[in-house]
């Protein structure tokens, strides 16, 4: 029997390997994408919650952060466009102008 | 009755002249001029149907009309007029006088391009001057007052492209600013023990009812602080010393400032408001050792001057002097009888100066004139008439008026008679020495020598613009005596009979400084014979008992001094470690943490977080 706890740990992992992925990649694409990985990581735990206590708060609460997700992939991939033809290049690492 | 609109047009018609003024004649000599005689002209009238009124019994003797103003719950000020035969008596000065002068200085000012200006600033003046006169309040009487200060620092610096008279408003202004902090603070403190509450006031007849019940201690310091205010504007000592550099204005200005009518404010101030000193002793003897001192002072000073303007301020001064002194002496009344008569001739004497000075183009200095009489016969004659006034000389107005404060200092306390007699006699003399030098004419002097070969110009007589003011202040001059003037002033107080040992006394003593004068220059010498003869004196009553020395010592190393010390802890203590302290710390900071932007995304990525993670576990562990 599957339970609760099954879904908060893979939540967890998922979110462990998008925050690894976020600190470690160094192109701005892969970081928009363990980002996303994050907030898929807080969707399930709130559906799990929603579906284990019936409480459909928590569906609620899902459909605001995917819309919030889209909005923010639409601006991310936006930026990393602009940042390609500006700098030809989308490593994180390599734009430092605002460094002291 | 008195309408209340009477005594606010006379408030304001001078204002309304200045505004027009101001804001459309200022290219007009002849509609400026206009405009601000047409203003006091207009003031005047209805100051003569107020007399009238009160004359005539029509009306209350006093009323008072009130605009609410300010109302802060504990406090309300309102902006009101009191009219009564004391204000009426004043007004009848200010711009009966201050009419004849607006007249004179459209022939005096008439060659000067800025006359726009300088009417709108006599407008101006005269609107201080009624205020002063009209308020029912103290606080409205202090607004005027500053008024009065402004504008006459205008008209003494008014020809400001001339350093010395522009130092001179400046001097003006800031004796008079030490006088008024005294001044609001005695306000302030009569306001304060007034009541209790919304029941203070600063109204003069609320106070008059108040004051019998106040701490007579605390109300004399009160009285001792207004007085302050009274010794800055009347030039009592040790603040007289603007007023003879007040001479650097256009003679019109110090014949109605600081002959007839700002200068006498303060005594106006201390007999509107006598209700408050007259139970003090020790202020009122304080007041009238001032009094007497001025007086004295200031007509040794006049003895030694050789400025035709300076020795009419200095006398100005003598007789503020004797006024004040009978104020001190609880007689208001002697007080205000003096100011009247003194703001006749005066005014009459200035502008006879004034004359004199127009035609020998600007000399002042009364050894380069000579047998004036003869070239000016108006002029000259009018300043006769002056001159005997002031002296008081039977039957002037002067001797009326300067035989009561005698007869009052003759019963109440014989060292001030003694002095204000000896001020007199030297009245008599320097007057006499100034006539004598100026305008009498003498054959022993080498013919060709007069005045008139001294300057390029001839001396010649004034036009009728100027000479009609002469003659009309002339008249009031010689009646001045005998139109009942202490009668208006206070009906119901007791008139004393003219105190014969006294009028004979003072005659004496008018003549003999009268006659002394002729035996010296008489025979006009060249220069003043006085100078040997007074011998160590001289160089002390030339330094003007050495006031301005001490004053200038007093700015330049106290004041001085210490604002140096001040300048010096403001460099070390609040920029040094104050103000650099502060941006030190920021820097030093900044240059710390500024090492934390390293640039790398990842980085700021790991920072945030660990710090969420710390987050989290704050609030875990205090759950």
């Amino acid at each position: 029997m599957i339970g609760l706890t099954h879904y908060i740990v893979l939540s967890g992992i998922l979110f462990a390997i998008g925050v690894t992925g976020v600190m470690t990649s160094r192109s701005v694409l892969k970081i928009l994408i363990s980002l996303e990985l994050l907030l898929a990581a807080s969707n399930l735990s709130f559906v799990a919650f929603s579906r284990f206590n019936g409480d459909y708060t928590g569906q609620l609460i899902v459909f605001f952060v995917i819309l919030v997700a889209a909005a923010e992939v639409a601006v991310g991939l936006a930026i990393v466009v602009l940042m390609y033809r500006n700098f030809s290049t989308i490593q994180a690492d390599d734009l430092k102008d605002l460094k002291w | 009755m008195v309408s209340p609109c009477i005594a606010w047009t006379t408030l304001l018609s001078p204002l309304v002249a200045c505004a027009i003024i101001t804001l459309f004649f200022l290219r007009s000599k002849l509609w400026s001029s206009l405009t601000a005689i047409a203003g006091i002209l207009v003031s005047f009238v209805c100051t003569l149907i107020m007399f009238s009124q009160i004359y005539h019994g029509h009306s209350a003797v006093e009323f008072q009309h009130s605009i609410n103003w300010i109302n802060i719950d504990a406090l309300t000020i309102v902006l009101g007029v009191l009219v009564n035969p004391l204000a009426v008596m004043m007004l009848m000065v200010v711009t009966g006088v201050g009419s004849a002068i607006f007249i004179y200085s459209r022939g005096y000012m008439a060659d000067d391009p800025s006359m726009p200006r300088f009417f709108a600033y006599l407008s101006l003046f005269a609107f201080s001057m009624i205020g002063i006169v009209l308020s029912n309040n103290f606080i409205q009487l202090f607004m005027f007052w500053e008024l009065v200060g402004l504008s006459s620092y205008l008209l003494i610096g008014f020809w400001y492209a001339k350093p010395s008279a522009a130092d001179a408003g400046v001097k003006a202004f800031m004796v008079n600013r030490v006088a008024d902090f005294g001044f609001l603070c005695g306000i302030l403190l009569l306001w304060s023990m007034s009541g209790i509450g919304p029941l203070r006031s600063f109204n003069f007849t609320d106070l008059q009812t108040v004051v019998p019940a106040m701490d007579p201690h605390m109300l004399t310091i009160a009285a001792l602080l207004l007085f302050c205010g009274v010794v800055g504007k009347s030039a009592q000592v040790p603040l007289h010393v603007w007023l003879a550099d007040a001479m650097e204005g256009p003679t019109p200005v110090s014949a109605l400032i600081h002959a007839a009518t700002m200068v006498a404010a303060g005594i106006y101030l201390l007999a509107r408001t006598f209700f408050i000193f007259e139970p003090l002793h020790e202020a009122l003897t304080v007041i009238a050792y001032v009094g007497g001192i001025t007086a004295f002072m200031a007509a040794t000073l006049a003895v030694v001057e050789n400025d035709i303007k300076r020795i009419l301020a200095y006398s100005t001064l003598s007789q503020l002097g004797l006024m004040v002194m009978a104020l001190g002496l609880a007689g208001p009344l002697q007080g205000m009888y003096h100011l009247t008569t003194h703001a006749f001739f005066k005014a009459l004497l200035f502008l006879g100066a004034g004359s004199v000075i127009y035609g020998l183009h600007h000399e002042q200095n009364i050894w380069k004139m000579h047998g004036l009489l003869k070239q000016m016969p108006i002029t000259g004659f009018t300043f006769l008439i002056g001159t005997l006034a002031l002296a008081g000389i039977f039957p002037l107005s002067g001797f009326w008026s300067k035989d009561e404060i005698l007869a009052l200092a003759f019963e109440h306390n014989k060292l001030l008679y003694w002095a204000a007699s000896i001020t007199s006699g030297l009245t008599a003399f320097y007057m006499g020495r100034l006539f004598w030098v100026a305008f009498w004419p003498t054959g022993s002097r080498r013919d060709g020598q007069t005045s008139s070969s001294k300057h390029d110009h001839p001396a010649h007589e004034s036009p009728a613009i100027m000479t009609v003011p002469l003659i009309f202040l002339a008249i009031l001059s010689v009646i001045g005596g005998f139109i009942g003037i202490p009668h208006f002033l206070y009906p119901e107080a007791h008139h004393p009979e003219l105190n014969m040992t006294v009028a004979v006394i003072s005659s004496v003593v008018a003549l003999a400084g009268i006659a002394i004068s002729f035996a010296i220059y008489g025979k006009r010498p060249e220069y003043d014979p006085l100078e040997s003869k007074l011998g160590a004196v001289y160089p002390v009553l030339k330094n003007k008992y050495y006031f301005d020395a001490l004053y200038g010592w007093y700015v330049d190393c106290v004041q001085q001094g210490f604002a140096k010390l001040l300048f010096w802890l403001e460099e070390t203590v609040i920029v040094r470690f104050g103000v650099h302290g502060f941006t030190g710390i920021a820097k030093a900071s900044g240059n710390v943490l500024r090492h934390l932007q390293s640039g790398l995304v990842q980085f700021y990525a790991l920072v945030f977080v660990f710090g969420v993670v710390y987050l989290f576990f704050i609030m875990v562990t205090r759950l």
